[in-house]
């Protein structure tokens, strides 16, 4: 990172501002109960105080005035310029930024600053925001500073200093921290890059680069630069015969796994089970692409998949809709908060950068990680899990609430494994008009001649190297300038400005900038018109001192690429600036069938477009499943069922997430129709989430997701099939037809390719070829077009002799557009008489459950999805819930029966007196915990009981008896009782688990 | 004839769309208007009838909520805005825009200038909430905007929403002139009597909304726009009773009848 100094010659004043005593400081409340609940440090007191350091050219006296009408709320607040606010404390702490990490707020002081004393801010001017935490209580500086290492601060972002008030009061001076202006410069020269080198050095060159490239591409490199026709274009261009530093690293993050997805198009020789050779040319053509070409035939709503941004359907007359989820767990690791952070606002701009431009309507977000009271030894470099769950939460939170998109959907999984690497799953959902100025808006196209524009935030050094460092391990030297903080407010002004420059026709095409920056977003777009001229000297930056490549490839956020004609760039321009959003023209898209790059006049890379996005050598990858070592399950008998029903409830994976939920704004925009959380307090867990994305019309979306990792280790094939069942389980629940169902498949794998590092690497691939046949075989048979998707390969922890892979993961995502929302079933028991049936066949799959889990055990026996006849229950049902016969639905999923009866009960705060018996299962755990597939729990009034049972197939309609007014839930099995226990007592053993 | 509704955007509000529609289902023809559109012509404002400041997070709540853009509404607008509520038109603040009118100090306006008085700042838990409350108006105040109205529910959606008065005299004098516009409340219509989570921030005296004396100019932390449709209610699926328009469309017909009538 750059380094602290101290800036001289312009004024700088602190003003700090903290609650008036005689009021509450929450902010320090909740640290101080943070510190008691996380780190079982216990201090008297803690007060907040904010601090801003204004460096700039003014006076005191504007200072001072500036403290009174900006800084300080005269009801509540007290402050000081360049004195101290804090008092009656043991240790003050100052944490605050490192140079060149984005700071919000000290950014919007500094606009709020313009606007008081009327005169904009210079360049080199800016204020720096740092946080005081003043401690009373019985602690020493040691303690302090773990807790603040552990708790208040970042290493990697932040830096902070720790006086003792002893300390203050005899230096007479307040806390001194350097100001954090980035004086680091890089060498802005352009290097050459000598490849003629032996095949070590080559890889030597690749990995100190963080290029991520392997032996093959670096020689394929190499052999572009030894042909002849290349070097008589460099000669004839006045570029050198070596490659530049520039052109290496634009190859680097072109053809990045994270990029290219080189695993997913590589030739695969598969093993199968039985011995049985398989080549299969590319995983994605033969399975993702070819499950929508084949589900294409079926349905006539895909309006744009797989080549752009996001996945865009058909939402009415006037609507399309578009939906898109990404991965953001390198950065999430490092940085739990800035990276889930940016990566719900990075998938925003996915959306943002669809077809013409769409507008995002709401969010998802699935958490994958270890237990947060997870007791053992935290690896080198890795966070404990309870710190990167509030982390990421956090980021997602403010990420969200702050652009104003509601979240609706999501889930958090927990298992051992994520420990090694934490996966955030980030997902938004948009809507354009079907024609925006007349065209077709999923239609674009960047034109030879067309400007090309770069809009939002400015590029400093934050995210450089993000394609290329997620596309390897965590590893000791995974740099910390892939981390970065999102800016979700210069995102927002950005998406109004390209909301109504959209609207005025002034841009022809549009991307975002995610991973690879510049170098992705321009690469893509110029394959429209077959080549580019960028300058990058002309590229707005943060702070001087970056090379041309670091420009290039900076993946600094809240930036989209436009493609302008001539005759629009002044308009585009001038409304940018009115709205006070960057917008700056740094070259043009030509067709001369090369990206090529200028710094300060001079021509410093030309590549290729043919080279550039298809010379990267397809892998050869060899697969072969190892049979999982499977011991079979050992169920007890004799036990308190009642006890047990609360243990599952009570489990990770199943207990209420609501106080995670009820940070997220989830109803902004007004489009609600199922919330998260619903019943007679709004607490019960929802199946999928509702909208009305335009108001006005009935018409609705519903958005849910399905993940089961726990499966992996049993069979990658049925974890497929698990999650893609489940999700069309909650869909169907709310009242989803089969047919109108859009998917998403996220793919997060160990590192599949056998090397030294990885000598499992045939099974971990044999595992995602079972997983690719199942996604083909069940969306198919569901009638489901995967419409985008994502893979993350390398979700490994290596440092020293530990190695962390995580469970091979997918999280599937799937969209239905609803005829009438107001048609919606939630999933809360409405009245006491109503009958309790369970849909579909329990059988003996324990293995993989929350029971076994919670007995640790893995089990053997992994539930399996029966295609046929699940679908013909889904239509059934369906069927049902349009004629009005049906009452409540839940799906049963993690905790089987047991869990999904205990939901629906305690969300309508009603009891229920059932006889399990006709489950057909002689031990009543395996009836109530197995988690056999395709399974719902539906209450039906009893004027409705006969016409349900007549349209559902009799074989799987079991009635197990009847909603009561009394709030006992009460369970019989072959004529003896199973549990009378009270529904608040599951209510309260579901709840509190998470209730943080 | 036509209200005209000002609804402002941009700089991170994001309640604008459901506002305009919330005015347009009530028979309002409602504009969104950036706010350097208004900040370059001030005097636009005297076009409108009715000025609607929407929720969400400007400036992302940096420094305090609402705070930097109340001080550029009131350095770059506020001379024409004083004249358009002496004018005697109508204006309300939801959440975010409750905030920026408080701390620019067009509510409550004791006299004829901008003055803070009261302040919002961050709920008791320390945390940004989203749920559902109970709102009871006080039968004695004037607000134009709750007409009819006794006890309805909206979401609260936001991280500052503890009411502060700026001392007892202020509050008695808030109370006393009616300007203690609407409280949270239980399910019953019974006072919160400052528990959460009825109270769902620690707002002195429950305070959930405050008018101007005359009650023509409003401001609440809950979300009227947000509950237009009986399906955004969370238990709809329960309540037969609750179909067809949501209770808080009631605020903004108010307004625009109000408007008509003059």
């Amino acid at each position: 990172m750059p380094q602290l100094t101290n800036e001289t010659e312009i004024p700088t004043f602190r003003i700090e501002v903290g609650m008036q005593p005689q009021f509450r400081d929450p902010a320090g409340q909740d640290v101080r109960h943070q510190l008691a609940e996380d780190l079982g440090v216990q201090v008297d007191d803690v007060k907040v105080i904010n601090v801003y350091t204004v460096h700039a050219r003014v006076t005191a006296e504007q200072m001072e005035h500036v403290r009174t009408e900006l800084f300080t709320d005269p009801i509540i607040q007290h402050s000081a310029v360049d004195g101290a606010v804090a008092s009656d404390y043991n240790y003050l702490i100052e944490v605050g930024f490192l140079p060149g990490v984005t700071d919000n707020v000290g950014k919007s002081s500094a606009e709020g600053i313009v606007d008081v004393l009327n005169r904009p801010f210079a360049d080199d001017e800016a204020v720096y925001s740092s946080t005081q935490y003043a401690v009373k209580g019985p602690v020493n500086k040691e303690a302090c500073e773990a807790f603040t290492r552990n708790l208040l601060a970042n290493q990697l972002i932040q830096g902070w200093v720790i006086h003792s008030a002893e300390e203050i009061e005899s230096s007479g001076s307040a806390m001194v921290r350097a100001l954090p202006i980035v004086t680091d410069q890089s060498d802005t020269e352009v290097h050459e890059i000598d490849l003629e080198i032996g095949d070590d050095a080559l890889m030597q060159l690749s990995s100190e680069n963080t290029w991520a490239l392997e032996l093959d591409e670096m020689k394929a490199i190499q052999s572009y630069y030894r042909d002849a026709d290349t070097k008589a274009k460099r000669a004839a261009l006045g570029l050198p015969e070596n490659a530049t530093d520039i052109e290496v690293e634009i190859l680097a993050q072109t053809w990045s796994e994270h990029c290219k997805h080189k695993i997913f198009a590589a030739n695969v020789e598969y093993t199968d089970e039985n011995g049985q050779v398989h080549h299969i040319d590319g995983l994605f053509k033969n399975y993702v692409k070819a499950t929508t070409d084949e589900v294409s035939k079926k349905v006539d709503w895909l309006v744009s998949v797989f080549h752009d941004n996001a996945g865009i359907v058909k939402f009415d007359e006037n609507y399309n809709f578009a939906l898109k989820a990404e991965t953001h767990n390198s950065p999430s690791a490092l940085d739990p908060y800035g990276g889930s952070m940016t990566g719900i606002v990075g998938v925003n701009r996915d959306i943002m950068g669809a077809g013409m431009g769409c507008k995002c309507i709401f969010n998802t977000d699935v958490f994958c990680v270890a237990s947060p009271y997870y007791e053992g030894e935290i690896p080198s470099r890795l966070l404990h899990p309870k710190r990167v769950l509030r982390g990421v939460h956090a980021g997602v939170r403010d990420g969200g609430n702050e652009s104003g998109i509601p979240n609706v959907n999501g889930a958090i999984v927990f298992h051992d494994r994520f420990l090694g690497k934490p996966l955030v799953f980030c997902g938004t959902g948009g809507l354009i008009p079907t024609k925006v100025n007349g065209e077709p808006s999923e239609e674009k196209k960047a034109n030879a001649g067309d400007y090309i524009v770069m809009s939002g935030g400015r590029i400093g050094k934050d995210g450089i190297h993000g394609a290329t460092f997620s596309s390897e391990e965590l590893h000791e030297g995974s740099p910390a300038t892939a981390v970065q903080i999102g800016d979700p407010i210069t995102q927002k002004k950005m998406t109004d400005f390209i909301m109504e420059a959209r609207d005025l026709g002034l841009f022809t095409c549009i991307t975002d900038n995610g991973a690879g920056g510049l170098s992705s977003s321009i690469g893509e777009m110029c394959r429209d018109s077959n080549g580019c001229e960028v300058h990058l000297d002309k590229c707005p930056l943060k702070y001087p001192g970056l090379a041309p490549w670091e420009i290039f490839v900076s993946e600094a956020q809240e930036r989209m690429t436009m493609a302008v004609g001539p005759e629009n760039l002044e308009a585009l321009l001038a409304l940018a600036a009115k709205r006070e959003v960057e917008a700056s023209e740094i070259g043009t898209f030509t067709d001369s069938g090369n990206l090529e790059c200028f710094y300060k006049g001079e021509r410093i890379c030309s590549l290729s477009m043919d080279f550039l996005h298809d010379g990267v050598p397809t892998m050869e990858l060899k697969a072969q499943l190892t049979p999982a070592e499977i011991t079979s399950e050992s169920i007890p008998t004799d036990v308190d069922y009642a006890e047990e029903l609360r243990q599952v409830m009570a489990s990770l994976n199943v207990c209420s997430k609501e106080s995670f939920v009820r940070m997220y704004d989830h109803e902004v925009q007004a489009q609600s129709v199922l919330k998260q959380f619903q019943g007679v307090e709004a607490d019960g867990p929802g199946d999928a989430s509702v909208i009305r994305p335009v108001h006005g019309s009935k018409k609705g979306v519903a958005v849910a997701c399905g993940i089961t990792p726990k499966y992996s280790d049993l069979d990658a094939y049925w974890m497929m099939a698990a999650a893609i069942d489940e999700t069309v389980r909650n869909l169907v629940c709310v009242g989803a037809k089969m047919g109108t169902m859009a998917g998403l498949d996220n793919f997060c794998w160990p590192d599949p390719v056998e090397s030294a590092k990885t000598p499992d690497g045939q099974h971990k691939l044999a595992q995602l070829v079972r997983c690719c046949e199942a996604l083909k075989e069940v969306c198919v048979a569901y009638d489901i077009p995967l419409i985008s998707g994502k893979d993350s390969m390398k979700n490994d922890y290596k440092i020293g002799d530990t190695k962390i892979s995580i469970p091979p993961t997918v999280l599937f995502t799937a969209s239905s557009v609803m005829e009438d929302a107001t048609k919606s079933i939630s999933m809360d028991a409405k009245s006491a008489g109503d009958h309790v049936y369970v849909l579909g066949k329990t059988y003996d799959e324990m293995g993989g459950s929350e029971y076994l889990d919670l007995k640790d055990q893995l089990g053997a026996n992994v539930p399996k999805v029966d295609v046929v006849e699940a679908r013909s229950r889904y239509e059934a049902l369906h069927e049902a819930m349009m004629d009005g016969l049906v009452a409540s639905c839940h799906d049963c999923s993690d905790g089987g029966l047991g869990a999904a009866l205990a939901e629906t009960a305690g969300a309508g705060r009603l009891g229920m007196d059932l006889d399990i018996t006709g489950v057909e299962q002689d031990n009543p755990l395996v009836a109530l915990f197995s988690e056999s597939q395709s399974r719902f729990v539906v209450t039906v009034s009893p004027e409705h009981a006969a016409a349900f049972e007549s349209k559902m197939n009799p074989t799987h309609c079991v009635k197990l008896g009847t909603v009561t007014e009394s709030p006992q839930m009460v369970i019989a099995h072959n004529g003896s009782e199973l549990m009378n226990t009270s529904i608040e007592a599951l209510n309260d053993a579901w709840k509190s688990t998470l209730n943080w | 004839m036509s209200v005209k509704t000002l609804v402002l955007a941009g700089f991170g509000i994001n309640c604008e769309q459901e506002t305009k529609v919330a005015f347009e289902r009530a028979g309002a023809e409602a504009t969104c208007v950036h706010l350097t559109d208004l900040t370059e012509n001030p005097e636009a404002i005297h076009a409108y009838d009715i000025l609607a400041i929407p929720g969400g997070f400007s400036y992302g709540d940096d420094v305090a909520s609402g705070k930097i853009f109340a001080n550029r509404l009131r350095h770059k607008v506020g001379d024409a805005l004083l004249k358009f509520v002496q004018d005697g038109k109508l204006a309300i603040g939801i959440c975010n825009g409750f905030q920026v009118m408080v701390k620019m100090g067009i509510l409550p306006l004791f006299e004829n200038e901008f003055t803070q008085e009261v302040t919002l700042t961050h709920n008791d838990s320390d945390r940004f909430e989203n749920r559902w409350v109970h709102l009871k108006k006080d039968a004695d105040s004037p607000c134009v905007w709750l007409k009819d109205v006794d006890l309805i529910e909206s979401p609260i959606r936001h991280g500052e929403g503890n009411f502060i008065p700026r001392d007892d005299a202020t509050l008695k004098k808030l109370q006393d002139s009616g300007c203690v516009a609407l409280r949270y409340a239980n399910a019953d219509g019974s006072s919160a009597g400052g528990e959460f989570p009825a109270n769902p921030n620690g707002s002195v005296d429950d305070i959930a909304g405050i008018c101007d004396p005359s009650g023509r100019i409003f401001g609440l932390m809950p979300h009227p726009e947000a509950f237009i449709e009986a399906t955004n209610h969370p238990s709809w699926t329960r309540n037969g009773a609750l179909a067809g328009e949501g209770q808080g469309l009631q605020l903004f017909r108010n307004a625009v009848e109000f408007v008509k009538a003059q």
